[in-house]
């Protein structure tokens, strides 16, 4: 049977096929749907495997570790800076090993289409000494991920398995496999403790697998070699890069598919004895060409993104790997004379618009004030009409950031942030901030959701009084508004007396993502109509 | 045969669901489909567009080369010239002519259109008029689809026509003929 599935569809239904009993993340663009699916799959429902939202990518990386530990398969997801925010629990797990099956599925956006940076996760493999899977279709990624969790459990090793925005977001036929089922609770009777002393003897062992991983990367039915090329220029063709090489060049090239690290030396080596020179064809980073460039040595040619033959940033595309192998292109259009670029906006009667109206009004008044902003659909705060904000870095930064200004001597320091940003990574700024007495004034801008990828249940609702409480705000500062334009006095007058006030204090505007809110309206008025 | 579709508008105008409609006839017709879609951030007023690849060979690449789109399908004039250097030389523009303004910088209208038909092949309208002729006000993505259909020549007008049965057939009987009647008054309205 073939189904027409998104990349991250695909992965979802693979790892429900593979005997998955969790499914741990923190929505990320491009990884949400895979967990969506889970979220409303049938077969997944039936068989209760978990799907609840994660606080944040750490606890959701640990959490997987623990359905690992007690025998399951478990699948943690994010996107490619969610690694960092559970880089911690992610190298410690190849330390530990794993009991039941562990994929760590990170989503690269490779021109940051959705944000703040293209760093490749295949770099925290390697960091991690833990294989890689790199799917190159829709196809592959569902049969990888069977693959990985029955290679991770036979190797007792976590595994990440990447992919990129155009692999995550595209649509192709999937046939479909047979369905295993899930393993039954058998607590690991390994050593978990990761003392000094253990966990030297841990990290030999993890060392000791190493050859093992290169021997399955040599064998992978995933790395396949291919002979069709006339001239004498071998091709690394890594993930999704491979698609664009076939697209280019079909049959007619000598190319090796990498899809499994760590890399298949043998396998490239007998690639660079029959070639003159090796283009390496990878999206992200050059993690493969300057690897590369190591095994093969100085004396043997490598092209890449490094030498200038495809381009140093962006995602790959068919036209940029086609000029690498030195396609000339055809004669284009030239690119339209009346046209404006046309950026993504806050909608229409969202509520952060007037919290940025209100904003701005009171902030006129202080020459020197910093606005410092938090990742989230209130981020395009800082573009016009609004033009808030002064900072965007990560997850909770700008509490943090804001603190840190303040203690420069910054007045008025502001920070704003989302209901769902703020339980991800802002409460412990705040805890540092009340400990400090720090002279700042935190906007939850408090819309209910997950906003920017699609309105997914946050953590804190309902709680986040009681969070700013129990961190120690003073209760006088802790105000909430209802962010609409009639209220407009009332929350410029609460925003001046809170900024005036030296000390923390945290404003929240309420208001329901005006997205959520239309669709909860619909389902209501459909149950209504359900019951008549 | 391939044909390489580049469907594109403004977020929220519904191209997903022209894309959705594409891919089922496609599959029912067992023809090879890459569909890569924008999801997340660039949904929200600004600009989208999607790389539609039907084949009867394989397909690689989920994205089009430029100068290879058979087709652009717009929802909206200035967004289909975005797309100017994508489209084949022998390639056509289908769209509606009614402007989305939702940015202060939106070109002259005049200018705009006239470079639109300066193209050697243009199929334009206003959708959404022809929508709400048929009842539909909501259906506008479904009129540019019946315009795109005869254009598409890989499936059928009939397998699209069937496609949006399917589609729709979990929101009742009353939305699918509605979509249907907006499909065929683009249908109508590409062969004039």
């Amino acid at each position: 049977m073939k189904k027409l599935l998104l990349g991250d569809e695909a992965i979802a239904l693979g790892a429900i096929h593979a005997g998955l009993s969790g499914v741990y993340a923190y929505p990320g663009t491009p990884s949400t749907e895979i967990t969506e699916f889970i979220q409303t799959d049938a077969t997944a429902r039936e068989r209760g495997i978990h799907s609840r939202w994660c606080t944040n990518e750490k606890t959701a990386m640990e959490a997987a570790l623990g359905m690992s530990y007690a025998g399951k398969r478990a699948l943690v997801c994010m996107k490619h800076v969610g690694m960092n925010v559970c880089a911690d629990a992610f190298v410690n797990s190849a330390i530990t090993g794993v009991n039941g099956g562990l994929i760590v599925l990170a989503a690269d956006d490779p021109s940051m289409h959705s944000s703040q940076n293209e760093q490749d996760s295949r770099f925290y493999g390697k960091f991690a000494l833990v294989p890689v899977f790199e799917p190159s279709n829709q196809q592959e990624a569902y049969d990888m991920v069977s693959s990985a969790f029955d290679f991770s459990e036979a190797l007792k090793v976590p595994v990440v398995l990447r992919i990129v925005t155009r692999l995550a977001h595209s649509r192709a036929a999937v046939e479909i496999g047979e369905q295993k089922a899930e393993n039954k609770l058998s607590p690991s009777t390994d050593q978990w403790v990761l003392l000094p002393g253990i966990a030297r003897k841990k990290y030999v062992d993890l060392l000791n697998k190493q050859p093992e991983f290169i021997k399955a990367s040599e064998n992978s039915r995933y790395n396949k070699v291919e002979c069709g090329g006339k001239n004498r220029l071998g091709i690394v063709a890594c993930g999704i890069g491979y698609n664009y090489v076939k697209e280019v060049v079909g049959d007619n090239a000598n190319i090796l598919k990498v899809s499994q690290y760590p890399l298949p030396e043998d396998k490239i080596k007998t690639l660079a004895a029959e070639n003159d020179a090796i283009l390496v064809v990878e999206d992200g980073q050059p993690v493969v060409e300057e690897g590369l460039r190591g095994l093969l040595g100085a004396g043997y040619q490598v092209k890449g993104r490094l030498t200038g033959d495809l381009p140093r940033t962006g995602e790959l595309t068919p036209d940029c790997v086609a000029k690498a192998l030195g396609q000339q292109s055809g004669a284009v259009y030239a690119p339209a004379k009346n046209l404006a670029g046309r950026p993504p906006q806050l909608c229409q009667g969202c509520g952060h618009r007037d919290v940025y109206a209100a904003l701005n009004a009171v902030l006129a008044e202080y020459p020197d004030y910093r606005v410092f902003g938090d990742i989230g659909c209130y981020t395009l705060g800082a573009l016009p009409p609004f033009k808030s904000l002064s900072s965007c870095v990560d997850m909770g930064a700008s509490i943090t950031m804001a603190k840190g200004a303040a203690d420069a001597g910054l007045f008025p320091a502001v920070a704003i942030i989302g209901d769902s940003t703020f339980t991800h990574s802002g409460m412990t700024g705040l805890l540092d901030a009340v400990n400090d007495k720090s002279n700042i004034t935190v906007v939850i801008s408090d819309n209910l959701t997950t906003g920017m990828t699609g309105g997914q249940d946050s953590a804190g609702t309902n709680k986040f009084e009681a969070i700013c409480l129990g961190l120690g705000v003073e209760p006088e500062h802790v105000r909430v508004v209802v962010p609409l334009p009639k209220n407009m006095p009332e929350i410029t007058r609460i925003l001046k007396e809170e900024i005036e006030y030296n000390g923390v204090s945290v404003i929240i505007p309420r208001r329901e993502c005006i997205q959520t809110a239309a669709r909860h309206a619909r389902e209501a008025k459909k149950a209504k109509e359900a019951n008549k | 045969m391939k044909k390489d579709i580049i469907l594109c508008g403004v977020g929220g105008q519904g191209i997903l669901s022209i894309a959705t409609i594409i891919g089922e006839a496609a599959t029912e017709a067992g023809i090879n489909l890459k569909q890569a879609e924008v999801h997340g951030m660039s949904q929200r007023g600004g600009d989208v567009q999607s790389n539609l690849r039907l084949s009867t060979d394989p397909i690689y690449s989920d994205l089009i080369s430029l100068g290879g789109a058979d087709v652009v399908i717009s929802m909206e004039p200035m967004e289909s010239l975005r797309y100017l250097p994508y489209l084949a030389k022998s390639g056509t523009i289908i769209t509606s002519n009614k402007p989305f303004v939702n940015i202060p910088d939106y070109p002259d209208e005049t200018a705009l259109m006239a470079e639109l038909a300066s193209m050697p092949s243009v199929v334009q309208l206003n959708i959404e008029d022809v929508a709400k002729d048929a009842g539909n006000a909501r259906g506008a993505n479904m009129v540019l689809l019946g315009m795109a259909a005869p254009f598409i020549e890989i499936l059928t007008v009939e397998q699209l026509r069937k496609a949006i049965s399917v589609i729709f057939a979990r929101k009742g009987e009353a939305i699918v003929e509605a979509n249907l009647k907006a499909f065929d008054m683009g249908v109508e309205a590409s062969k004039k």
